[in-house]
């Protein structure tokens, strides 16, 4: 053994271990994969948000990005498929103190959870939505979902697919959101500022991240490694802050406008809650702690 | 824990089921509900939705749909609140998915399913009982539950009441199992002064953080200790196959302890659990003085009480054993009674279900004689009749 292995015992923690459950790795990740990476950068912005952790909770659905919550050392709950998010609403009425954040894929999200999103969106229920977006379902294969862009192969659209794919951001800014940014795997630092920024932010946030499926989106459309999606990523990204949400949509290796895009201030569920029947009943209300939640 | 008296509307009422099942629960301590408008059970959520800003410290939000508020409880059960989701059939079908949830991640919650016709879209307005083997076998995979079915306003209230003990006693998903006529019908309702009502706490862990485990059960109770988002324990709960720590676990032993302890929390414990009212089926020495016992519950079984009467007048002795926990199952009972009686009528609002059970356990000891009914209305009183006069013979 050399000098340098002797004189430095690899004993000096990774700076993200106290917020992963370490016992947990390795993650069942594929190597290329972008998930990892999103978490990365979900842990700088708790960092930076210097947010007291027993009172942050995190909530996936079922795939590949489900996972995320079973890797976080945090309050964490690995729920059904879609439903991640009206788990995360009962969560955080009842115990408005948490910040709870939903961390899922976009198979998840807006298939099968899609009615759920809207509505959460429309509601301003203070959750932050992390959305990793593969255009594809990972965990079961590499079927198509409604973000795959025509003329991707998937394995259950074997000629391309060919509906029309969901805009995320434009779904989101519809349906009332309060924060909407998307960036793709590349932009990390922009990942964890948005992040930071969401997870500050008072009402329902939403951010997608374009990140690839080396395993199977990338493969069957022989697309390359994750080395050759970070190329398409910095090549094919334009970031575009305040760009108008109907003009995102994601072609088929085509250019990914990337950027904050809402910002605004709305009351959060509980503070409507709260406002309407402090209206209706006077005093025979007690108003419903607003918890954490962003000034 | 004595009841707190800010929820609890002491004193004599009239009020319909669904009501009584509304003030029931509040009574209990539950202070999160999230439902989904749906015939006949919609009067239990618009009063929560009346009652709740009042209460305080209590949320109601009317959801997307009926899969939204089977989950949303249970994130309110991890937030720390006692919490409900009401429902009739259709509803029910959709919930299906989060009853296995809350099996598997053992969730303390309830479901209410105001029983209408069907299949499908069925009856929206008119009684049924089709949902009971739903109750049991509804989600994927195995797991048990505890149902129970009141037959009167005022039973729905204390039904609903006990539902809420007995789901953080086992920390199992239990359902009431009412039905249009019970939940439409106005009726005398007294509800008993907070300081008369004992709650169930919550099985609130003692343990700190670092020594707390999730599903590690430490006493005989089978039933492990909870705690809350927000304390410092720092929980993974997932759906999947998990170990004690929570942590998913892909394999057969896992599945193996996990699983059979959630059937066995239930089954071995299931003589706490049962509860029957019989009328008539034995004299006060314990004989059996019934020639016919019916078995029924909910609206049901006050009209077979009325069946009853008719065939005792034709000379038939007949008793009653009326469940008041469907699930599990009053298994002993129920194969003690077919030892001592001729044969057993099963009077229930659908084509045979709990008839079945009756049928199983009886085991050929007795004849078993199924007086059943679609639903949409209750029993012509005379069929029971005819069907225990059939079983006397």
């Amino acid at each position: 053994m050399n000098d340098f292995f002797e004189s430095k015992p690899v004993t000096a923690q990774n700076p993200v271990d106290p917020y992963l459950r370490t016992d947990r790795m390795p993650s069942i990740w594929c190597p290329g994969c972008g998930i990892g990476t999103t978490v990365n950068c979900f842990t700088r912005a708790l960092t930076d948000c210097d947010l007291n952790l027993d009172k942050v909770a995190i909530v996936s659905g079922i795939g590949c990005t489900g996972r995320v919550a079973g890797y976080m050392n945090l309050d964490s709950f690995h729920t059904t498929h879609g439903r991640a998010l009206p788990f995360a609403t009962g969560l955080k009425l009842a115990n408005p103190e948490l910040k709870v954040v939903v961390y899922s894929g976009d198979g998840d999200l807006s298939a099968i959870g899609g009615n759920h999103l809207i509505h959460a969106a429309r509601r301003n229920i203070d959750i932050t939505v992390v959305c990793v977006n593969n255009l594809t379902y990972g965990m079961t294969g590499g079927q198509v979902t409604p973000t795959t862009p025509e003329p991707a192969v998937a394995s259950t659209a074997p000629y391309g697919a060919f509906e029309h794919p969901f805009n995320l951001p434009y779904l989101a800014d519809s349906c009332g959101a309060s924060y909407v940014a998307r960036w793709t795997t590349f932009h990390v630092r922009q990942i964890a500022k948005s992040m930071r920024e969401a997870l500050t932010k008072r009402g329902f946030s939403f951010i997608e991240i374009i990140s690839p499926c080396p395993t199977l989106y990338a493969r069957r459309n022989r697309l390359g490694d994750g080395l050759d999606a970070m190329k398409y990523y910095k090549e094919k990204s334009v970031i575009k802050m305040d760009a108008d949400t109907r003009e995102l949509p994601i072609d088929f290796q085509g250019q990914i406008v990337c950027g904050k895009f809402v910002d605004r201030e709305r009351e959060s569920w509980i503070e409507a809650y709260n406002r309407r029947h402090k209206t209706a009943l006077g005093d025979r209300f007690t108003p419903y702690p607003v918890g954490a939640q962003a000034e | 824990m004595q009841a707190e008296s800010k929820g609890v509307l002491a004193g004599a009422h009239y009020m319909d089921g669904d009501h009584a099942c509304c003030e029931g629960a509040i009574a209990a301590g539950c202070r999160f509900v999230a439902g989904y408008p749906i015939t006949p059970s919609t009067e239990v959520v618009e009063r929560i939705s009346e009652r709740f800003p009042k209460v305080g410290d209590a949320v109601f939000i009317q959801l997307e749909d009926e899969i939204a508020s089977s989950i949303a409880i249970q994130g309110a059960v991890w937030g720390g609140k006692k919490a409900m989701t009401v429902t009739s059939g259709p509803g029910f079908s959709l919930m299906m998915e989060h009853i296995g949830l809350a099996a598997i991640t053992e969730v303390p919650c309830v479901f209410v399913d105001v029983q209408r016709g069907g299949p499908s879209t069925g009856l929206p307005t008119l009684p049924g009982q089709g949902d009971m083997m739903q109750a049991r076998w509804g989600s994927h995979g195995d797991y048990e539950i505890i149902a129970l079915s009141p037959n009167s306003p005022q039973e729905s209230f204390n039904l609903t009441f006990d539902a809420f003990n007995l789901a953080e006693k086992y920390r199992v998903p239990v359902m009431v199992m009412m039905d249009e006529c019970v939940g439409h019908m106005v009726e005398r309702v007294v509800i008993p002064p907070a300081d008369k009502l004992e709650v169930t706490e919550r099985k609130w862990t003692k343990k700190t953080p670092a020594d707390y485990k999730p599903f590690e059960v430490t006493d005989g109770t089978m039933v492990p200790d909870m705690c809350k988002a927000g304390d410092g324990y720092r929980i993974h709960i997932t759906g999947l196959t998990h170990d004690e720590k929570g942590y998913p676990a892909m394999n057969w032993i896992a599945q193996e302890q996990l699983v059979h302890r959630l059937v066995d929390k239930i089954r071995k414990q299931a003589d706490d659990i049962v509860r029957f009212e019989e009328t008539d089926i034995e004299d006060e020495k314990g004989n059996t003085i019934a020639d016919v016992a019916v078995l029924s519950y909910g609206i049901t079984s006050r009209v077979a009480m009325r069946g009853m009467g008719m065939a005792r007048a034709q000379g038939t002795k007949v008793g009653m054993h009326r469940l008041i926990v469907t699930w599990p199952f009053p298994e002993n009972r129920i194969r003690e009674l077919s030892k001592k009686v001729k044969a057993i009528v099963v009077a229930e609002m659908n084509y045979g279900q709990m008839f079945y059970e009756v049928e199983r356990i009886a085991a050929g000891r007795c004849p078993v004689i199924l007086c059943g009914h679609g639903g949409g209305m209750v029993h012509d009183p005379k069929t029971i009749c005819d069907a225990i006069m059939e079983a006397a013979r």
